[in-house]
């Protein structure tokens, strides 16, 4: 990081240096603090702006993944015969959509976030970390609303969760993670490639056939099963299926695999995103 | 008291052109392969430009400075550096104190959300926090005048309430340093007059200022001190007035208000008429002399006639900078030589610009030499090109861009007709003044 800010005595004005990079790697997590009440507002800005001026506004949050669960069921579930692990086939799918419309749009708008927001950039200082996290945190208000939906459904199927719905937290933890980790990168990416806007939705389309939304995880190979597992969102997804219907019990080398490969993209996708962040007003 | 708050030691920043135009993958990878294959590496001098060079100043807490120079001078990236949009390339900057920055009005304004929505996230975006932007929330719209339309998605705002807006939240600001872009270029007399008095009142309060303009009105009323760059060096840093006329006469000269061709063969011309000298000037000065808006303009040309007996006039077409033909003129009316044949000698031809009738900017001068009025012997592109300034004798409280092709200094009357009986005759006369 270029920047310097040393922080005050009591009573003293904050003394900044501002100078060519030299150091490797500085979150300076004390900035993102500061600056925890321009997260906030944007992420509100986010969810206040989404639905403006549309006849049935935050409506449309719950007819998304609805409408895609019916479309699967009639599809997947009853032409194609897709096993679901003995489970009714709407709930099988809505139980792995919610997690997966959350992830995909997390990364839809985290990876476009940067040149998305190209005015504030050129124009005002703030930690450049906001911008994505902003992007990963405003679809969090979605997936509370579709949430809502899948518990109206658990009562019409009369399932009841286990115990485990209290670690369900964690596996939207993780979901966000690898969003914000992916959309770290893909995000200082776009702003020197644009390719990477062209590329971001096949990404997500790849993505999702190579997760368990539409089939269980039962159906991998066994011998496959190590290499699926590479793709943390095997973990999240089995996560909400095992935490909310109960049914199949989750394997949590799985999980572990999953969890290490995000700490690696995350780690990476900071040094880079830190490593680019201060050229981003020079290149945007 | 006057501490230094702000110090600049030999701050630099580069740009490198091709990394801009390398805009998608293929072309970097394609760059890479030819850099791999040891052939056609990019000039690396060629590309790269300094947008600001070794520029050194310091700054006393309470001052008020103006930072001028022409277009792509660096005195936006300079801003831009200090308020850690971007770091330099060498050197640095020390700064003691809060920054806040206002490069652009509005930054970060959405145009779905209502004006107390925007308020509160544009306070955020410039660093202020929610309570410091609740406690200043009724002086900001109070200062806005949109006390109305507070609850309206700013969308609807007519564009002088949308600036007003804007401005007034990043005016409210309470950081001890402010650096501002040019944002006085927007807006009416009212608002400019505003904005300057906010401004003159924080500087009042102890806490310093940059401030970028084109405006030499402004930089004038405003700054004790000036910093003038060009091309990204300092050229000057001293007080407003002598370093404001020294830039003022720099763009006079770079310009191409004078002329001359000694050589008879190689001046530009046709066989029958070449050019010897062409040049603009006030007409109480010479050539490199400033012209302002309130003087009249000469503007010479002088030309040998090689050819006996021709009916030549000259015609005129006068540009200003956004390629607007202003006026075209010809001495048709002229009382000696116009329709009388001319003898071959050396003849000088003026045309008189009267004084407040210019808007301020540059002008370029297109010459046609015409022979029997309609058939072109040459024709000379911005032969003369010359620049008219602003004066601030010539303008009252406004200080922005005055719009229009031409500036003219125009008669008034205004007189009270009559007088509607039981009226209060002090409203009437008001009413009949204005309009």
């Amino acid at each position: 990081m270029s920047v310097k800010v040393t922080q005050p005595r009591a009573g003293e004005p904050p003394l900044t240096v501002v100078e060519p990079a030299h150091r490797l790697l500085d979150l300076d997590l004390r900035a993102l603090w500061q600056y925890r009440e321009l997260l906030y507002f944007l992420i509100w800005r986010d969810v206040k702006v989404r639905y403006k001026q549309t006849a049935i506004g935050f409506t449309w949050v719950i007819i998304q993944p609805l409408v895609t669960m019916v479309i699967f069921t009639v599809i997947f579930g009853n032409f194609a015969n897709i096993p679901s692990d003995g489970l009714p086939y709407p709930i099988f799918s809505f139980t792995a959509l919610l997690p997966w419309s959350y992830f995909a749009q997390a990364l839809g708008q985290s990876g476009r976030s940067l040149v998305g927001n190209a005015g504030l950039i050129s124009k005002v200082y703030f930690p450049r970390l906001v911008i994505p996290l902003v992007a990963v945190s405003s679809p969090l208000v979605d997936f509370a609303v579709s949430f809502l939906v899948l518990l109206g459904m658990m009562v019409w199927f009369s399932v009841t969760p286990t115990w485990g719905v209290l670690l369900l937290p964690v596996f939207l933890l993780l979901a966000a993670l690898t969003a914000f980790a992916v959309g770290l990168w893909l995000s200082a990416l776009n702003v020197r490639y644009r390719d990477v806007s062209q590329l971001m939705p096949f990404l997500v389309q790849v993505w999702m056939y190579a997760s368990p939304v539409i089939y269980p995880v039962s159906t991998i190979p066994e011998k496959w099963r190590l290499l699926y597992s590479l793709n943390p969102m095997v973990g999240v997804i089995e996560g909400f299926r095992w935490a909310l219907l109960g049914k199949s019990s989750p394997d949590f080398t799985v999980m572990a695999v999953g969890s290490a490969i995000v700490l690696l993209l995350l780690a990476g996708g900071l040094v880079y995103f830190k490593r680019v962040e201060s050229s981003f007003a020079d290149v945007i | 008291m006057s501490q230094t708050v702000i110090r600049v030691e030999n701050l630099s920043k580069q740009y490198v052109l091709g990394a801009l135009r390398h805009d998608t993958l293929r072309d970097q990878l394609a760059a890479g392969m030819r850099r791999l294959a040891g052939r056609g590496t990019a000039s690396p001098d060629q590309n790269r430009i300094w947008a600001l060079q070794d520029v050194s100043f310091a700054v006393d807490q309470g001052e008020i400075i103006g930072v001028i120079g022409r277009n792509g001078s660096g005195k936006s990236t300079l801003l831009k550096i200090l308020a850690r949009i971007t770091r330099p390339t060498r050197g640095r900057a020390t700064i003691r104190g809060q920054v806040g920055s206002l490069l652009e009005v509005g930054t970060g304004f959405h145009a779905e959300l209502t004006g107390r929505e925007n308020i509160y996230l544009n306070g955020a975006i410039l660093g202020m926090s929610r309570q410091e932007t609740q406690r200043k929330f009724d002086e900001i719209v109070a200062f806005a005048e949109v006390e109305k339309f507070i609850d309206t998605p700013v969308k609807r705002y007519s564009s002088g309430m949308y600036l007003r807006l804007a401005f007034a939240v990043a005016a409210h600001l309470e950081s001890e340093i402010l650096l501002v872009d040019e944002v006085l270029a927007v807006g009416d007399a009212a608002f400019q007059k505003k904005c300057l008095g906010k401004m003159g009142s924080i500087v009042d309060e102890g806490r310093t200022i940059l401030f970028v303009s084109h405006n030499m009105t402004a930089i004038q009323g405003l700054c004790s001190r000036a910093i003038w760059l060009d091309l990204g060096q300092m050229l000057e840093d001293g007080p407003t007035q002598q370093v404001v006329s020294n830039y003022l006469r720099s763009n006079a000269s770079g310009t191409h208000a004078e002329q001359t061709w000694d050589d008879f063969a190689s001046a530009p011309g046709s066989d029958e008429v070449r050019l010897h000298r062409v040049a603009a000037r006030p007409r109480d000065g010479q050539p490199q002399d400033a012209i302002t808006v309130l003087d009249p303009v000469v503007l010479e040309f002088e030309y040998w006639n090689q050819q006996p007996g021709l009916h030549l006039n000259l015609s005129l077409f006068v540009h200003n900078e956004q390629g607007i033909m202003v006026f075209n003129t010809a001495p048709l009316h002229e009382p000696v030589w116009h329709g009388r044949p001319f003898p071959v000698g050396l003849f000088r031809s003026v045309c008189h610009i009267p004084g407040s009738l210019l808007n301020d900017g540059t002008y370029r001068v297109t010459l046609l030499v015409v022979k029997d009025q309609a058939i072109v012997l040459s024709r000379h592109a911005d032969i003369l090109t010359f620049e008219v300034q602003d004066s601030s004798a010539a303008r009252g409280a406004w200080h922005g861009q005055w719009p229009g092709v031409v500036r003219p200094l125009l008669e008034w009357e205004t007189e009270l007709r009559a007088t509607l009986s039981g009226a209060p005759v002090e409203r009437d006369s008001s009413t009949t003044a204005r309009s």
